[in-house]
């Protein structure tokens, strides 16, 4: 979000900017500033420098988000059987303790930076672009940021990525999206997961949670697949796919029609 | 339990400005904060004493007002309020609607104490 041309300003929240301009003088000599940043206003700066380096690199990053054990990195395994020949995948793991998932990652040959959080429940843009400096990110295509596992706290920060993907895995209940509005809002896809426990999970009604997704005003697709049996990979890899390339023509336009936005400060990357 | 590294954010934020206006302190600082930016106002109320503490803004009050949540309606059109998980057009039932607030997370006034005018005599 943008904090200085006023798109902030919505319809809800116009009466909050006063009409005395910026500043005004209080009567008892206090000052006041109006501000209209956004709360995340450090993390949202970090996030659009590390938009950037994908960018310029054609890089689709994806941001995996979902409660503990819904089978992100069995997802991240399966699609890397999958794609990992055609496309150069990296990923981002994080997690409050242990190298386990990035350890999975590796074991596939694939490069895997693990963050580990320590208490913090949630992964931020600073993280992963720390966790960018261990990565070599030429010629990746896809980055996989497969975020800790909750499906509260990953929704508020912006990484810097393209695409939310959020996993809903079918043990888990179907009323999840009507629990936890604010994360499956802001999905660009939903993927039931588990698929192949469907059949005895009979409380599971997948119908139901795509109603619960889409009572968010959520356009985006639902697939319904598993990782472990191989069922319904199809739809995920070719909206991936689909996915990387309408990316790649976006940032290619954007790079004819404007000229570079670069930031004032350095870092030294791994390239 | 993500308000504790929302308010780091936030008391960073007053403070770049209270040096920006040269204030001895930070009396206050006014939020808006709609449901849907998944940012709790109590929590944020319960962690901001952590955040600030022997900082500029260690003595300020946070003041965070609740936005409503409207819906426009891709369909009709009409504008109606809406809950977290229900953002379907409350007039004419269609879901495909467009949030026109509710998420935001919004620092809107910061109240400085500031620097006493010199009197030079």
């Amino acid at each position: 979000m943008c904090d200085t041309c006023g798109c902030n300003i919505t319809p809800g929240n116009q009466h909050l900017v006063s009409e005395g301009g910026k500043l005004e003088h209080t009567h008892d000599g206090k000052k006041t500033v109006d501000v209209m940043h956004d709360l995340l206003h450090e993390n949202d700066h970090q996030a659009t420098h590390n938009r950037e380096h994908f960018n310029t690199r054609g890089i689709l990053a994806i941001n995996l988000m979902s409660s503990p054990g819904s089978g992100k990195t069995s997802l991240l395994e399966a699609t890397i059987d999958a794609l990992g020949k055609e496309y150069k995948i990296a990923v981002v793991e994080g997690d409050l303790e242990t190298e386990n998932d990035a350890q999975r990652i590796r074991a596939k040959n694939i490069p895997a930076i693990q963050i580990t959080t320590g208490t913090a429940c949630h992964l931020d843009a600073h993280m992963v672009h720390d966790a960018l400096h261990d990565l070599d990110l030429d010629g990746i295509d896809i980055l996989f940021i497969e975020n800790v596992g909750n499906l509260v706290c990953p929704a508020s920060f912006d990484l810097g990525h393209h695409l939310n993907v959020t996993l809903l895995s079918c043990t888990e209940g179907d009323d999840k999206p009507a629990k936890y509005p604010v994360m499956f809002r802001a999905s660009d896809l939903m993927l039931i997961t588990k698929a192949d426990l469907l059949p005895v999970l009979d409380d599971f009604d997948t119908q139901r949670a795509e109603k619960y997704f889409r009572q968010l005003a959520n356009v985006s697709p639902v697939f319904t697949l598993s990782s472990r049996k191989q069922q319904g990979m199809d739809q995920w890899l070719n909206w991936l796919k689909y996915e990387l390339q309408k990316h790649r023509k976006q940032v290619t336009q954007n790079t004819h029609s404007h000229s570079h936005h670069s930031h004032s400060h350095h870092h030294h990357h791994a390239t | 339990m993500h308000e504790l590294s929302v308010c780091h954010s936030i008391v960073s934020q007053a403070i770049a400005i209270a040096k920006e206006h040269q204030a001895h302190s930070i009396a206050g600082i006014s939020l808006a904060i709609g449901p849907l930016s998944g940012v709790d106002i109590h929590l944020l109320r319960q962690a901001f004493p952590f955040a600030s503490v022997g900082t500029l803004a260690e003595d300020a009050t946070l003041d965070a007002e609740p936005l409503p949540i409207r819906v426009r309606c891709t369909q009709c059109n009409n504008e109606s309020d809406a809950t977290p998980n229900n953002l379907v057009c409350s007039v004419c039932g269609n879901w495909q609607t467009q949030v026109i607030s509710g998420d935001e997370m919004l620092i809107t006034r910061i109240e400085l104490e500031a620097p006493e005018e010199r009197n030079y005599v």
